[in-house]
């Protein structure tokens, strides 16, 4: 392992670059990934595997778990089906074990919801919400977005019961422009008629790829027999392939990743979409979205400091300042106790309210007189 | 059976009534509950925003000394000039800058102060005498005979908002004072490039509502090291020992911060909050294994493999859950005893004397040697003292760095005193609030109307009355923070900027403003059929009924009449 990480280190060594250089070639100095399973119950088990494996790659390639958020639908590893728990596998005979015990996930169950993700993406969280449930992204951030799911010409479905359609989608991200909340953004979906998610886009700097174009249905890659359910989708598995080559100092660029799944593995076929993008896509780095690679400058000033260090006065005892820290009221305990019925919004009656009346007129009508009905019809 | 003729009408009365009164209450009373509320919003003030016209204001004092001044000139003294400068950014955007320069002559305990023997002295006597306004200059013109500048400097840049100015020889008597001062504009100038704003750094500034290309490499790099405009900072300080065995590290961070880094924080205080955090973490590697060189028997990490630093460490450092303020990382890193001492090298393999690197908007690292401090044979685990001064002098230096102080490298005949033990000049503050108001007043002009196109365009947010009244308050601070910068208050610009920001950053961000309300045509009808067509249905009929029955008997009236 020491040859090998030295030889690594002469590579380094060899690679000339200039620091003004690595500046202009993405314009980034952070990464940061959003990654989504939309769905749940246990036959899904491969969208959870297909975040989970995406996510394993992202942080190998230098993203912190502080920059990525993680919403998982549904909890496979704990689920009562699963024959080995604790685990998410990936690959058949269980090879690989995605899962682990360092996994941090962000939103979880029924957490992930069109809402929240809406939320995360635009930042209008509530202020209760802690750091790591929060994109902070600035102008100066690359985002990647990864969706999976069972999804339609037009929409994402949400944990079997709500969708997010593709304007609303495309209506996010021009807010985030807005907002300057990203540099540029990768967005990556895999379902079925993914290529209909990326149609509305509008707002620049966005580059997407889908799994399959519409009017096509997203495969999945192989079952395990131990298990009993399939364990990843194919275009995921053919792009974790890919990912496997890509280090953190790979200069692989996005033309490669185009070509990832092509029809004859994928059965569907991959689309992309780079007209909103300003920089051409072959001059665009993996690692520009899926590592981490932080711009690096020299310090070369240093401020001569002559003072000598001011002992600090023992005044820890008299005036301890008591500072009333407040924070947002979650659950008023007044209003758990005495909760009174939430006052709703009147609304106009509904149409089985609408047809039970009518249906009584018509019975009043009938054994009361026809005559007065004939009036009226 | 017949139906007679009352009851014919009394039938035709009910459907007319029925008809009536579902068009004339149950329509306007749907209309009413399906409505979304929507506050009032000033969106005419918020259109003008949009158009934004900023003017800054400068003061500038030229103080002319004993004998850089004939009499004649001097009688014609104090004269005041204004130089305007305007620049079109973008079609929305228009700057103007405006310089109003005060000339006058020297008093007599200017020239007492003046008459120290260094230039440092003299400034600090200077600055004893009176104290500038925030935003304004005063320029000191000395003769060339004056020995407080060496021979090569014809300017000195002072740690307050001083500087003095050497005229050359071509100053003869007889000249009026209208060459003299066009002789002195360019110089002039050229300082207030340096000490006051200049039009690189407000473009930069504004970089939020122009997306433009600089012509130089250096502006990007910069726009992209320092944070942006943010209320609140958290800085972490951490000193990272990989090998707690061989060192026992002390290190009296608290009494360094207080002495060092505090001074910073207070004159930073009209700019931003600080907020500080220390810690210690044992066992933590650098992740990049280091190359070791002979020739100096010691190690190296090249400026390429630095790069790859920092995503290790980070996962280790943890941060301050509380608020999304972003955070400053300051790394302190004490090498192991296997692998001391640590050097690193620089993109053209020379020793970095600092061993610091920084990354923008993130931190910096030092590596720090403690190996000197030690004989080979001594028993581990070592007491070590950490120099404070010595480290907290290159984290400073970063912290500089990283909050945008740092200004272009002036001209060479320029001498700069270095900033004092805050690590602060006044001017350079200065440069920093100007920059931070223009950066503010633009960040919140294009939420503001940002947000005001948003809800224009998406019909169905609810727009409650607490944004409504942020929206106008914004407005408010931000109509007060361009008219402060058009006088030249610079305290006050910056003061209702921050306020600005803060509202419009508040309106946009309140979780009440996220729209699932968009539905698609065919899902419109779907809800709506069921519920008003079995309704609807009797009744139109009815109606058309009662028209066609009124027609047949006009029809019948007629053939009557014929």
């Amino acid at each position: 392992i020491l040859t090998q990480t030295l030889t690594l280190v002469v590579h380094f060594c060899l690679v000339f670059q200039d620091s003004a250089g690595q500046f202009f070639s993405s314009g980034h100095t952070n990464n940061w990934a959003v990654l989504v399973c939309t769905s749940r119950f246990w036959f899904n088990y491969r969208h959870v595997a297909n975040t989970l494996s995406v996510y394993r790659s992202v942080k190998r390639l230098g993203i912190p778990d502080s920059h990525i958020v993680l919403m998982l639908a549904d909890d496979m590893a704990c689920n009562h089906r699963n024959p080995k728990p604790a685990t998410v596998f990936s690959h058949k005979n269980m090879e690989l074990n995605v899962y682990g015990d360092d996994v941090e996930v962000d939103y979880r169950g029924y957490e992930v919801t069109v809402e929240n993700f809406l939320r995360v993406l635009t930042g209008r969280l509530p202020p209760s919400t802690p750091r790591s449930k929060r994109l902070l992204s600035d102008d100066r951030s690359n985002i990647l977005i990864y969706l999976t799911g069972h999804g339609g010409n037009g929409f994402l479905k949400f944990q079997d019961s709500e969708e997010i359609s593709n304007v609303e989608l495309a209506d996010a991200f021009e807010q985030m422009w807005q907002k300057r909340r990203y540099n540029e953004l990768l967005f990556i979906i895999d379902t079925c008629q993914g290529a209909s998610m990326y149609e509305r886009f509008y707002s620049p700097n966005l580059m997407a790829l889908a799994s399959s174009q519409v009017g096509e249905d997203s495969l999945s890659h192989q079952p395990d027999l131990a298990i009993g359910v399939h364990l990843m989708d194919r275009y995921t598995f053919y792009l974790l392939e890919f990912l496997e080559d890509i280090h953190p100092a790979s200069k692989t660029n996005m033309n490669d990743l185009f070509k990832v799944c092509p029809k004859s593995q994928c059965v569907s076929t991959p689309g992309h979409r780079t007209d909103l993008f300003l920089r051409d896509p072959g001059s665009v780095l993996i690692t520009d979205f899926f590592g981490s690679v932080r711009k690096i400058e020299i310090t070369m000033e240093t401020i001569n400091l002559t003072d000598p260090i001011k002992q600090m006065e023992e005044n820890s005892g008299n005036d301890v300042q008591t500072e009333n820290n407040t924070y947002v009221d979650q659950l008023p305990v007044s209003e758990i106790i005495h909760q009174k019925p939430k006052q709703r919004d009147w609304h106009p009656p509904d149409g089985f309210i609408l047809g039970l009346w009518t249906l009584i007129l018509l019975v009043f009508f009938k054994t009361y007189g026809v005559k007065h009905l004939k009036h009226v019809f | 059976m017949a139906v007679t003729e009352v009851e014919r009408r009394r039938g035709k009365l009910a459907a007319l009534s029925i008809a009536a009164m579902v068009i004339l209450v149950g329509v306007p009373l749907w209309w009413k509950t399906t409505q979304t509320y929507r506050a009032w919003l000033p969106v005419a003030q918020i259109n003008e925003l949009a158009k934004l016209q900023l003017q800054l204001s400068a003061d500038v004092e030229v103080v002319f000394a004993r004998g850089t001044a004939t009499p004649e000139q001097q009688k014609k003294v104090p004269v005041t000039q204004t130089q305007d400068e305007d620049h079109a950014v973008d079609e929305d955007t228009t700057l103007r800058y405006r310089h109003e320069t005060r000339y006058r002559t020297a008093t007599v305990m200017e020239e007492d102060a003046l008459k120290q023997p260094t230039a440092a002295e003299a400034d600090l006597s200077l600055h004893r005498l009176s104290e500038s306004p925030c935003g304004s200059l005063v320029i000191y013109v000395i003769p060339e005979s004056s020995s407080l500048l060496p021979e090569n400097v014809n300017v000195y840049i002072g740690q307050r908002r001083t500087a003095l100015l050497r005229i050359g020889a071509q100053m003869k008597v007889g000249k009026t004072l209208k060459q003299l001062l066009a002789h002195l504009e360019p110089r002039v100038k050229q300082i207030l490039q340096v000490m006051s704003f200049s039009h690189n750094d407000i473009t930069a500034a504004l970089s939020d509502r122009v997306r433009f290309s600089p012509d130089n490499k250096e502006s990007i790099a910069d726009s992209m090291r320092a944070f942006k405009s943010s209320p609140g900072y958290e800085i972490t300080f951490s000193l990272l020992n990989p090998d707690p065995k061989s060192h026992r590290l002390h290190w009296d961070i608290e009494g360094a911060v207080q002495t060092y880094i505090q001074p910073l924080l207070t004159k930073l205080s009209p700019v931003a909050n600080f907020s500080l955090d220390s810690q210690i973490l044992y066992y933590a590697m650098l992740g990049v294994n280091p190359r070791y060189d002979s020739s100096r028997s010691a190690y190296i990490l090249n400026a390429d493999s630095l790069a790859h630093v920092i995503n290790p460490v980070e996962a280790r450092l943890g941060s301050n859950a509380a608020s999304s303020n972003p955070v400053l990382n300051f790394l302190l890193y004490v090498p192991d005893a296997h692998h001391s001492p640590l050097y690193i090298h620089d993109h053209k393999k020379r020793e970095v004397q600092t061993n610091a690197f920084h990354s923008p908007r993130w931190g910096g690292i030092m590596v720090y040697n403690v190996n000197g401090f030690y004989q080979t044979g001594t028993n581990f685990p070592v007491d070590v003292n950490i120099n404070m001064a010595k480290v907290m002098g290159v984290f400073l230096a970063q912290l500089r760095l990283l909050l945008g102080v740092q200004s272009t490298a002036p001209p060479s005949s320029f001498q700069v005193a270095p900033c004092g033990s805050s690590g602060l000049a006044d001017w350079e503050l200065d440069r920093l609030m100007w920059s931070r108001s223009v950066e503010n007043v633009a960040t919140a002009t294009t939420t503001i109307t940002s947000l005001a196109q948003l809800l224009d365009q998406i019909g169905n947010i609810v727009i409650n009355d607490n944004i409504a009244q942020q929206v106008s308050s914004a407005v408010t601070s931000l109509q007060l923070a361009v008219a402060e910068l058009e006088v030249g208050n610079l305290g006050f610009a910056l003061q209702y900027s921050k306020e600005a920001i803060l509202a419009s950053e508040k309106a946009f961000f309140d979780p009440s403003l996220l729209h699932l309300l968009y539905f698609p045509d065919d899902q419109k009808f779907a809800i709506y059929i069921p519920l008003f067509l079995p309704m609807c249905v009797p009744i139109l009929l009815s109606l058309l009924k009662i028209v066609s029955e009124v027609r047949q008997r006009r029809r019948e009236k007629q053939a009557k009449k014929d």
